[in-house]
């Protein structure tokens, strides 16, 4: 490698450079590193010995580590009420559907945009496909809200309208799981879809023409050709998104459902419920105690999930 | 450039003979498209139009497509009161101020764990990618914010968590390693310094790159609510564009959480259509800008994709 005969004409040969060399001779590419490596330490790593505070009884005046410990009681008290299930069952239920709807819609879409052959409309659709992604969850949120709010939304002044009786979705849990489905679907497939699209778009002319001489009609094309070489783009998406099945999205559910508690059975996932207790209730340490669990959880999802991928591509293992 | 290629070989060659089958496909792809993309716009179109209605009008007909009685009077008022412009002010300070900053850290620090002769680049990588394994969770990260580093009610709350993301870090490695290594090494036979090959030679090739990651820096800090809600208090007038939306919205929490009749009656409460206009002012540039940023996006998306 070419690499190589750069160290070497600049080492001595035969020895290898010290740690403190080493740092004396790449001090240009440490500096460079170096306001990065600050900001994840004051950002990701400062706040991590303050997972203490999920074993204590938190008291503001005496501070994290000078409140009296409690061991697990915090986390006894929320297996205890059900709560905790609860969450955890929201969540990954959610995640799941997000998922799994979510790749299929984001595939079907990547085919039927492969099939348009109108460069214009090609770029002009997805243009328009991409507007829910840039625009806040702040946004979403009041979009949702006029749609479907019980005195003056769209889709109500529609059923008034069209003679049928109002619909009053704030005050009933039961119909949220299938909205925010759907709201997720509408918001992120046009983004989802450009993955695979790409994909599609890599795959070799030569091979498409062959089969359309061979007799293959567009169906068969799809299935055959198509499909196959997106597996592997599938399996790996899908598997990195099982590594996150425990992190909700935040954003979206909280700026749709807020602070309604009339809807929390359905809808209350780990990072709403963790907000409040923070934000809304100053219970830092049952806040703390459901943030650990889901910190543990998850990390050890993605550790089997890397191992998986590590089995079958291992290319694509992220470590 | 092969894409390219591709595509239009099998435009060509659609253009020979056309099949049953591929009228039907490609008549579903033109119609599920069409209806999709109408899908993704209407909603906005919706809150559009009647944020344009007057407020006595929406009141009794509801939210509708075409506003029914036109009238100007909620953009007057949002307008009028003066804050939304604070508020822009604020948000593109932050927003450029962030932007500049997160995209410089991430650059230098992209190009160096990708220097194959950089001996700590894995020991490196690995600190940066563990943050997204694990994390503290958001009750330390508050106090830590809060009581640690005393950043309740300052901009800089929102300023420096978004600097930059492991993600964004990969994001640009990934570019990175579109570069040849023989760019560096010529650097360093002309004796260039490593800042110096960074600056001369690596960040012009860098341009793509720099303006994907820029753009996702810059949609965060726009969009950003989330670390306002947690350190803004009241204390501070003028909220980022999309936490003041967020503020004028659920001004009437209590009304949204009610059961239909019983109205909680609260003072000062803006205005539906009010709230909508705000909505669109504060949605506005967004929606102009984003669909000439949206190959960089695109590009964003494809080669972050899987190792992300």
């Amino acid at each position: 490698m070419s690499k190589g005969s750069v160290v070497a004409a600049e080492a001595p040969a035969g020895r290898k450079l010290g740690f403190f060399e080493k740092v004396r001779k790449y001090r240009t590419l440490i500096f460079m590193c170096l306001p990065t490596c600050l900001f994840f330490f004051f950002f990701s790593y400062v706040p991590l010995p303050g997972i203490w505070v999920a074993f204590v009884k938190y008291n503001y005046q005496k501070g994290i580590f000078g409140s009296r410990f409690v061991g697990l009681q915090n986390f006894e008290f929320m297996v205890e009420s059900g709560k905790l299930w609860s969450l955890t069952r929201n969540t990954i239920l959610y995640n799941l559907a997000f998922i799994i709807l979510g790749n299929l819609f984001a595939v079907f879409m990547a085919i039927l945009l492969n099939e348009i052959r109108s460069k214009a409309f090609k770029k002009v659709s997805q243009t328009m496909m991409f507007l829910p992604y840039f625009i806040s969850h702040v946004l979403i949120g009041v979009l949702v809200f006029n749609f479907l709010n019980y005195d003056t939304g769209f889709v109500n002044t529609l059923l008034t309208k069209w003679g049928f009786e109002r619909w009053q979705p704030y005050a009933n849990a039961s119909c949220w799981p299938a909205i925010l489905i759907f709201i997720y679907l509408w918001q992120q497939s046009g983004y989802n879809s450009v993955v695979y699209f790409a994909a599609i778009m890599g795959i070799d002319g030569e091979v498409i023409e062959a089969s359309r001489v061979d007799g293959a009609n567009a169906f068969q094309k799809i299935r055959y050709i198509i499909l196959p070489s997106l597996r592997p783009t599938i399996v790996i998406l899908l598997l990195f998104a099982l590594g996150g099945i425990v992190r909700g999205n935040f954003g979206l559910f909280y700026n749709i459902i807020g602070t309604n508690s009339l809807l929390y059975e359905t809808t209350d996932i780990i990072e709403t419920f963790v907000y409040r207790a923070s934000v809304t209730d100053f219970n830092f340490s049952t806040a703390s105690a459901v943030g650990f669990y889901q910190s543990l959880i998850g990390f050890a999802i993605v550790m089997t999930v890397n191992f998986i991928v590590k089995k079958i591509e291992p290319d694509y293992s992220l470590f | 450039m092969a894409k390219k290629k591709d595509l239009d070989m099998m435009s060509s060659s659609a253009k020979v003979k056309l099949g049953a089958s591929d009228i039907i496909v490609r008549g579903i792809g033109y119609f599920v498209t069409t209806l999709y993309s109408l899908a993704c716009i209407f909603p906005f179109l919706v809150i559009l139009g009647s944020s344009f209605s007057s407020e006595s009008y929406l009141n009794l007909h509801g939210v509708q497509l075409i506003p029914g009685e036109f009238s100007t009077e909620a953009y007057h008022a949002v307008v009028k009161s003066g804050l939304i412009w604070r508020s822009y002010i604020v948000t593109i300070l932050i927003t450029v101020t962030g932007t500049v900053i997160g995209l410089s850290l991430i650059a230098m620090t992209g190009y160096a764990l990708q220097r194959k002769d950089f001996p700590f680049r894995n020991g490196i990588s690995f600190y940066i990618y563990f943050t997204s394994l694990f994390s503290a969770g958001l009750a330390p990260y508050y106090l830590i914010m809060t009581q640690v580093y005393k950043l309740k009610d300052s901009y800089l709350a929102i300023l420096l968590p978004l600097l930059m993301s492991p993600w964004l870090v990969i994001l640009m490695k990934n570019f990175v390693k579109s570069i040849p290594h023989e760019i560096t090494e010529s650097g360093k036979i002309d004796g260039a310094g490593d800042m110096k090959i960074f600056t001369a030679l690596i960040l012009p090739m860098l341009k793509p790159a720099l303006a994907t990651i820029g753009l996702f820096l810059a949609l965060g800090y726009w969009n950003e609510w989330y670390q306002s809600s947690l350190f803004l208090s009241s204390r501070v007038d003028v909220k980022p564009l999309q936490y003041m939306l967020y503020e004028t919205v659920n001004k009437t929490d209590a009304l949204k959480n009610t059961v239909a009749g019983q109205y909680v009656v609260i003072t000062d409460i803006p205005s539906n259509t009010v709230k909508m206009a705000t909505a669109m002012l504060a949605t506005g540039p967004i929606v102009l800008l984003y669909p000439f940023v949206q190959k960089y996006f695109i590009s964003g998306i494809t080669v972050g994709a899987v190792k992300g």
